[in-house]
């Protein structure tokens, strides 16, 4: 048996299968937190049923890539739990009146239940069952209250299967429903929906998103830091050394293995940003550098997704997307990508058209440090002074701003218009603020720790073979003609290709001078996404559009490169 | 007396509602916009618009709508 979790975008589809099916689903206050669908599997009766999170849709007739995929899965589901927002009745039951005339078995979840008693929202549940001719069900799906007895009605799951209407006959039956069902009541404005408006007016609206961003920027900046001055680097320097130095000596003080495991020793220490050993600085930059900054940074981007900030960040910045070739909804999967590349190419899906795609997509690509890069460029650069750090974000946003409008002029089409949601305000739960941090600490971890590993595993091999020589001076013309960069940063830039937190942690060695680490930091953030992010685009886009952007980004790179050159 | 003026919902003033009476354009926009529950004869009410001719937002059965500018001058009201 096969159950379908369909709903209008923003509904909390992904929260209530979470909930149902025990597996962990990304859940936000956004329509399109879902692009693909999720599956999981739970226990009716004595039968394990299969569970489908399908991607939002407003109505059965498509008009968006995820709403195609919803229509498309409808056929292939024995059982359709139809979760509606109760605090938005009117508009969810048109989905649900489309579902029960395409006669599949429905239970209806009538979710976000808490929250309609202080909207002023009544809704007569044993009315609406009678009414709709399926079971209903009331629903907290962020807490868990009432899942248990939605569960226990799925067997009552029927089809009276009414005549198909019309969409204004449709309309009229949701409009006699819900006069029946539904009463309102006046009260006022509370607090939280005084903010939700302020937030949207660009005269209140704009001084508040300088401060959200300024201050989310400031909190990971700090947070990071401290994380790093107070707990991983004692813990690195005085627990994890003595170690690493014990293991030294076993292995003898140098040699192939020493080399691959602790590294080289700087003057008979281990340097845990230099030696280039998989358990000394492959540790320590995984976790004793970017593990630091991916924990507050998630915790600042979930905290802001399941406020419902997003979209309003979406529609104050729409006017000037428009100009880059996209529209305000781009800024979701580009605020992702400030995390990782590859969920942030994922979640291009959000955006109707294709050239849409494209654009966000490689600028994602060039122009959007990832955390674990940005984690190095703080620890790295900084170290030179603050002033270095923000001439590298200035360039990168710049080469954003300059490369949209290029691509917006040079690509045929026109920048669809925005049409979203603005969900209400919701003051997020800590259980499930922090259920979606350790989801996506954890991924990153199980993705990131075996490249890191091959990674300096390869450089140390590489290095006792003698090819990397070889190989700089044959890139040298580039790298140092143009870049300005000592020819041996050429293995950082190939090692970029596998992490680029590794790569920019090997310019750590090569005694750079503050403006050749703006241009190595910028040359490597810019220069071919790493390689989970290229296998994704060209999952998501096709070889064809990444190797156009593959061309635009090398092009791109060595105009900025050789621009920083010549400045610095 | 007469006839009420038809303006569209960018000329409208935030906070001030008005009568959905026509969608102009295309078909596949209505459709957009109909799912999303703004149809001919709902009452809708303009929460804000955006600087530079941005999204105009606004409010239907309790929920907010952004709509791009090009697409909000096609959404034909009557001042209520």
């Amino acid at each position: 048996m096969r159950i379908l979790l369909m709903g209008n975008p923003n509904v909390g589809k992904s929260a209530l299968f979470s909930r149902i099916t025990g597996t962990k689903a990304i859940v936000s206050n956004y329509a399109g937190t879902t692009v693909g669908f999720t599956k999981g599997s739970m226990k009716l009766g004595n039968e394990e049923v299969e569970v489908i999170d399908v991607p939002g849709t407003y109505s059965l007739e498509p008009t968006s890539k995820a709403e195609e995929v919803a229509a498309k899965m409808l056929l292939e589901g024995d059982v359709v739990i139809n979760i509606v927002d109760a605090t938005n009745l009117e508009r969810n039951l048109y989905l649900t009146l489309e579902l029960l005339e395409k006669g599949v078995p429905v239970v209806v979840a009538l979710n976000m239940w808490d929250d309609t008693s202080h909207r002023g929202i009544t809704v007569d549940i044993a009315k609406l069952e009678s009414l709709l001719g399926v079971p209903v069900a009331p629903t907290v799906a962020v807490s868990g209250q009432g899942i248990k007895e939605l569960v226990e009605r799925i067997p009552e799951a029927r089809s009276p299967k009414p005549a198909p209407r019309t969409k204004a006959e449709r309309w009229a039956a949701v409009g006699s429903i819900i006069t029946e069902a539904q009463t309102l009541a006046h009260r006022h404005h509370t607090w939280l929906e005084r903010l939700q408006d302020a937030s949207l007016q660009p005269r209140t609206g704009i001084p508040i998103a300088i401060f959200a961003l300024a201050a989310s920027f400031f909190a990971i900046r700090g947070v990071g830091e401290g994380i790093i001055q107070y707990i991983t680097d004692p813990l690195f320097h005085k627990l994890w050394e003595p170690v690493m130095m014990r293991l030294s000596d076993v292995l003898g003080g140098s040699g192939f293995w020493h080399d691959v495991l602790v590294g080289r020793l700087l003057g008979g220490n281990i340097d845990f940003q230099q030696s280039m050993g998989v358990l000394t600085t492959g540790l320590y930059i995984e976790f004793g550098i970017v593990l630091p900054y991916i924990l507050i940074f998630y915790l600042v981007l979930g905290l802001m997704e399941d406020i419902g900030y997003l979209p309003r960040l979406a529609v104050l910045l729409d006017s000037v997307m428009h100009r880059l070739g996209m529209h305000g909804y781009a800024i979701i999967p580009t605020m992702l990508g400030m995390g990782c590349a590859v969920p942030a190419l994922m979640a291009t899906r959000i955006l109707e058209s294709k050239r849409e795609r494209f654009i966000v997509a490689t600028l994602i690509s060039i122009a959007i440090p990832c955390a674990a890069s940005q984690a190095m460029i703080f620890g790295l650069v900084g170290a030179k002074g603050w002033q270095y750090v923000a001439i590298v974000f200035g360039v990168l946003f710049t080469v954003w701003l300059v490369m949209g409008f290029i691509l917006n002029q040079s690509i045929k089409g026109f920048s669809p218009e925005l049409l979203i949601e603005i969900p209400p305000y919701r003051l997020p739960s800590l259980r499930g603020v922090f259920t979606k941090l350790w989801m996506r600490v954890w991924g990153f971890l199980k993705e990131a720790l075996p490249i890191i590993m091959g990674a300096i595993f390869v450089v140390s091999v590489l290095y006792s073979l003698g090819v990397f020589d070889a190989i700089a001076n044959f890139t040298a013309p580039l790298v140092s003609g143009i870049f300005g960069l000592p020819k041996e940063a050429v293995v950082a830039i190939i090692i970029g290709f596998m992490r680029k937190d590794i790569a920019i942690g090997m310019l750590a060695p090569l005694g750079l001078s503050a403006g050749q680490l703006v241009i190595g930091c910028v040359v490597l953030t810019m220069f071919f996404p790493c390689v989970a992010a290229f296998v994704v685009f060209a999952k998501e886009l096709g070889l064809k559009k990444l190797l156009a952007a593959m061309v635009i980004m090398i092009i791109a790179t060595i105009i900025v490169g050789g621009l920083l050159n010549l400045v610095l | 007396m007469t006839e009420k003026k038809k303006i569209s919902i960018c000329q409208l003033r935030p906070g001030q509602s008005g009568r959905v009476i026509e969608i102009l354009g295309g078909h596949g926009i209505a459709e957009r916009l109909n799912s999303m529950g703004i149809r001919p004869d709902k009452n809708i009410t303009k929460v804000s618009s955006a600087f530079m001719k941005g999204p105009v937002t606004v409010s239907v059965d309790r929920c907010q709508i952004a709509i791009g500018y090009g697409m909000a001058q096609k959404v034909m009201v009557e001042v209520i």
